[in-house]
């Protein structure tokens, strides 16, 4: 049972979080979100009339993310712009977002998020679905839920939860799988399930049990942000 | 003071008798079959549930989330300021800083207006007060008949966070008119966040600027009126 985790956390314990609100002043609604050394900050603006055109959609507003990491965020310099895996990204984002919002009452319109990677150590779509959640309510959207993201891990037969680099990298026996996960935070819904690497289909429950109890750390940090704002308001 | 516009619907009610507290999207107010979930809420079984991230109340049975953060939603009879940002053969495009569109026809001008000649009543760039007509899928519509609505000329504008806007107007206008009094000037305040003020100097306008935003950084402290008095007073 007791595995030994590179940076001496217990098995099922999550990164130190961080989590901060209105982060960017000129957004409409922004947070900061940071898994150890990963660090995430989401800008969300809007709702506003959508460009091109063609895209509106009289029936519902549409949710339009854009997930990058900035050239200084890993160890060698990223070039800026848009690439195969960022443009992904920003994909499995908007699909874990959208099932906590509620665009029908925005027709035609765009909600634009933002999500910039300020330091990368792995988890960096987790943490930009954890502020870009923060940033939504912080934006007054209407939703159902937060939505909670954390990737659980394998190294070697030992599942691990929130995975740092060097834990991503391990090499040794079965190797490293990286499961990333998003939930809304009240209930059992699951909006994103990726995987890189191997698992044994027995152990997937197992994931999704320590996903959930995750969460709810999580959860209570990005509850705690936001609380903290209004009360910051107040003196 | 010639406008005389603020909605009491959309003016704070009963700000002082009770109590709010922050609540996220999702997070269960209250529960119990006999409260009735109003803005900003839902029934979940038998919890009353956040929809949105604010400040909830329950006065009597009705519970609600206030917003404090976040972009204008139109609606109907709000009054909004914006700048034009277009000028078509019927009528003017207002940029009113919301999603959608605003449209203003060329029969609201409060005079003839030569068709060719449309920029000689608001050209580009020009600042005007509007009250919203309708919201519909295809724009929104604004009409500018009514008081205290019309072109903006001299004075200054500047923006504030949407939803605080009902703070800022108080009870009935209370608030607004508090500030009025204490500078001179004329304020109008768009639900769109826009704030416009001519006053006779610009020291005054500087001061009723900066009780608006005194008044924005507050948005759940009770008895405000007596603390924006309070503060005037130490303004001397």
């Amino acid at each position: 049972m007791a595995i030994k985790r590179p940076d001496g956390r217990k098995q099922h314990e999550l990164r130190e979080i961080k989590a901060k609100i209105d982060v960017v002043p000129n957004a409409d609604g922004s947070a900061m979100f940071a898994f150890g050394k990963t660090v995430a900050i989401a800008a969300v603006y809007g709702p506003r009339q959508l460009h091109p055109q063609h895209m509106q959609d009289p029936s519902t507003g549409i949710l339009r993310v854009n997930y990058d990491l900035l050239s200084f965020s890993v160890g060698d310099r990223k070039k800026p712009g848009p690439s195969r895996r960022s443009s992904e990204i920003s994909k499995v984002t908007e699909w874990a977002l959208e099932p906590a919002l509620d665009l029908k009452a925005f027709p035609n319109s765009v909600i634009d998020v933002q999500i910039y990677i300020l330091q990368a150590d792995a988890g960096t779509r987790t943490a930009g679905i954890n502020a870009a959640s923060m940033a939504l309510a912080h934006a007054g959207i209407p939703m159902k839920d937060l939505i909670c993201s954390v990737a659980i891990g394998k190294n070697d037969k030992e599942l691990i939860v929130d995975l740092n680099k060097e834990e991503e990298d391990f090499k040794e026996g079965e190797g490293a799988t990286d499961f990333a996960l998003a939930k809304l935070a009240n209930s059992d819904a699951f909006t994103l399930m990726q995987m890189d690497g191997k698992i044994q289909p027995e152990l997937v429950k197992e994931v999704l049990k320590l996903a959930a109890e995750a969460s709810k750390h999580i959860y209570e940090a990005q509850k705690k942000a936001l609380k903290e704002v209004v009360e910051e308001n107040e003196k | 003071m010639r406008n005389e516009i603020n909605e009491a619907h959309e003016a704070e009610e009963d700000s002082e008798s009770t109590s709010r507290w922050a609540v996220v999207p999702g997070e269960t107010i209250v529960s119990g079959e006999d409260y009735l979930p109003s803005e900003g809420t839902r029934r979940e079984g038998e919890n009353v549930v956040a929809s949105r991230f604010g400040l909830a109340e329950i006065s009597g049975r009705v519970v609600k989330v206030i917003s404090i953060f976040g972009a204008f939603v139109p609606r109907r009879n709000n009054v909004v300021i914006g700048t034009v940002s277009d000028i078509t053969f019927s009528g003017w495009l207002i940029n009113i800083d919301s999603a959608g569109s605003a449209f203003l026809p060329i029969d609201e001008a409060p005079r003839f207006i030569n068709r060719n000649e449309m920029d000689q009543f608001l050209n580009i760039g020009d600042v005007v007060a509007a009250k919203i007509w309708s919201v519909k899928l295809k724009g929104i519509d604004l009409v500018m008949k009514g008081k205290g609505l019309g072109k903006l000329e001299g004075g200054f504008i500047f923006k504030i966070i949407p939803s605080r806007v009902p703070r800022v107007i108080g009870r009935e206008g209370s608030m607004v008119n508090l500030i009025k009094e204490k500078t001179g000037c004329n304020i109008t305040i768009g639900q769109n966040g826009w704030i416009w003020i001519k006053g006779p100097d610009t020291d005054s306008e500087i001061k009723a600027r900066n009780a608006i935003e005194f008044v924005t950084s507050k948005v759940h402290v009770s008895g405000l009126t007596e603390k924006v008095e309070q503060w005037f007073a130490e303004q001397k």
